[in-house]
């Protein structure tokens, strides 16, 4: 048998930090990198005698996602008590939801792969709940202590839990991006990988093909990169297939993954799992959500990436790939359509290939992100109608770019007339250059002639050269070949 | 249903309870007890009944989303047992 012979069944839990001020249960500051402790307030550390009340921003996050993903928004839900022990969780519980969550259903459309390999799927949603989160344990050792932060106690979660849908490593990374671009479009959660804004748990099995029933699932936990989530479900998937082949069976377990050795290894076991005594938390009442504050919410909806998508693809002209990029963020996609806007709808694809391409690789290279540019969409625009005019080529363009992105002058016009970039369309004069390189150029007219079909490149290479640049590429081309084969 | 002295330890150890000699038996009676009696409410007959989440036909008010709170860590941490750099010190816990 081979890894062929198995088919890979994959179910993710992401848990999404939700983008509200204050806490899901107190007026306390979420603020990210405070001194510990500061943001801790008597609710959150659960001191006697106080109670939670509820953040109405974060049931408005919770009814967002709902509406993008085509969920039921509960009329009524419950919050519950999940009781577990650790120093980190002071009341001895968090405040979940279990029976009755705020959103359940839904469904998120993935693009998986590129070329003529990609195809489309869609993974669909079990429920999402808000909960609480934890504060933070310190185990460096403090005089064989441990130290507890908990600013990070009662931050405000949304756990978003997928069916059992994805088949592949590729496919469980295409999900969790959709789902990261989509909470971030629709101003949920800000998509912090690094500060734990956006956690995602695996759920890993495999069974022989053609068989029903699931195999035993383990649990990865914790994975706070797509690299991560690949690297780990590979790693899970090659060990359960080699265990059942060896004719081991696989045991519901916890697992880490360690990226250093890019290894899983056995948090707790199914005999160890917490029981957690889920019951309703007698401090809150039932959440009410009526038709009216869902329409609110809904009034309040941006345009959402994949109608986007599918609206660049169907009036832009462009390919799916082109549109799910441009989709990937907000900014992006905004920044797209000002530049359309500015230099017109006919010239849709040439600026996508710039957003795309040199825009999207100097943001890159100066690990900025599309609010910081240094270039508005504008200026680029006013740069992309300059090369569909023809007044300059592509690789003048870049030229252009780099001045207007070093802010070196307002315009590309101004950038073109300073540094007399216009591109030369006159035939007269590219004539006089081709007669100039031909004459230069014996060796190479010889070898043409004899049949060599690539000295006409160096050829080329040569007029561009002696034009600054500035000659028609094309035209040159043409020239050339009419002068050598006469 | 009744529990066996075995389930009784287990729920003792998930709630971390330290049950000395005699206490385990003792809490199984109790235990059983209570059995007895939820046996007797599981008799009604509830199909078509909604449970309950909260003993009042109340829905929750909420707040708006407001920083309220401001920092009262060095009052908080005046009762606590252990404190170094703001956090609070706990035994060490290693799962």
């Amino acid at each position: 048998m081979s890894q062929a012979d198995w088919e890979v069944v994959i179910g993710l839990e992401v848990h999404a930090q939700l983008t509200t001020a204050s806490k899901i249960f107190s007026g306390a500051s979420i603020a990210f990198g405070a001194e510990p402790n500061v943001q801790a307030s008597a609710v959150d550390i659960a001191l006697p005698g106080v109670l939670p009340v509820l953040n109405r921003g974060a049931v408005d996050r919770a009814i967002r996602f709902g509406l993008a993903t085509g969920a039921r928004i509960a009329p009524r839900s419950v919050f519950a008590r999940k009781n577990y022990f650790y120093p980190d969780l002071p009341k001895g519980y968090q405040i979940s939801q279990y029976e009755l969550p705020v959103v359940a259903g839904g469904d998120i459309a993935i693009r998986v792969g590129d070329g003529d390999q990609a195809y489309e799927k869609s993974v669909r949603l079990t429920r999402a709940h808000l909960e609480e989160d934890a504060g933070k344990s310190l185990h460096e050792d403090f005089h064989g202590m441990s130290g507890i932060d908990l600013n990070r106690a009662g931050t405000p979660l949304l756990e978003i839990v997928s069916e059992p849908d994805m088949r592949s490593s590729a496919e469980a990374v295409a999900y969790a991006k959709a789902l990261h671009t989509l909470v971030r479009w629709i101003d949920i959660c800000d998509g912090n990988m690094q500060e734990g804004s956006f956690r995602c748990d695996a759920n890993v099995s495999v069974r022989r093909r053609g068989e029903q029933a699931f195999g035993t699932r383990r649990e990865i936990k914790n994975l706070n990169s797509f690299r991560f989530l690949q690297q780990a479900i590979d790693y899970e998937v090659r060990w359960q297939i080699e265990l059942l082949e060896d004719g081991g069976s696989v045991h519901q377990a916890t697992v880490l993954f360690d990226p250093d050795s890019g290894e899983t290894r056995m948090m707790r076991s199914k005999e160890d799992a917490h029981d957690y005594r889920y019951f309703p938390d007698p401090d809150l009442l039932p959440l009410a959500i009526d038709g009216e504050w869902i329409d609110r919410v809904r009034a309040s909806m941006p345009e959402l990436p994949a109608e986007l998508a599918l609206r660049l693809q169907r009036t832009h002209g462009l390919s799916a790939y082109d549109a799910l990029t441009l989709t990937s963020s907000r900014e992006l996609a905004r920044y797209y359509l000002d530049t359309v806007d500015a230099a017109g709808g006919e010239l849709a694809k040439l600026c996508a290939n710039w957003v795309m391409g040199e825009f999207s690789a100097r943001l890159n290279k100066a690990e900025i992100g599309v609010a910081d540019a240094p270039l508005a969409p504008t200026r680029l625009a006013g740069l992309i109608r300059r090369i569909a005019d023809n007044t300059i080529s592509n690789n003048i363009g870049k030229k252009v770019f780099d001045a207007l992105w070093n802010g070196e002058a307002a315009s590309a016009d101004a950038i073109i007339a300073a540094q007399g970039l216009k591109q030369v369309t006159d035939a007269g004069a590219i004539e006089a250059l081709v007669e100039g390189v031909l004459a230069a150029n014996q060796k190479s007219v010889d070898e043409f002639r004899a049949g060599k079909e690539k000295a006409l490149n160096a050829l080329v290479g040569q007029v561009m050269k002696a034009s600054r640049g500035k000659a028609n590429p094309s035209q040159v081309n043409e020239l050339l070949r009419r002068k050598l084969t006469n | 249903m009744s529990l066996d002295i075995d389930q009784v330890k287990h729920v003792a150890r998930l709630a971390r309870i330290e049950l000395g000699p005699g206490e385990a038996e003792d809490a199984l009676a109790k235990l059983n007890g209570i059995f007895g009696l939820v046996e007797q409410m599981q008799a009604v007959d509830t199909s078509g009944v909604e449970p309950m989440s909260h003993p009042q036909e109340l829905y929750q008010r909420l707040r708006d989303d407001v920083v309220t709170e401001t920092d009262q860590r060095d009052a908080f941490q005046r009762v606590a047992p252990a404190t170094e750099a703001g956090l609070y010190l706990v035994p060490r816990v290693i799962e």
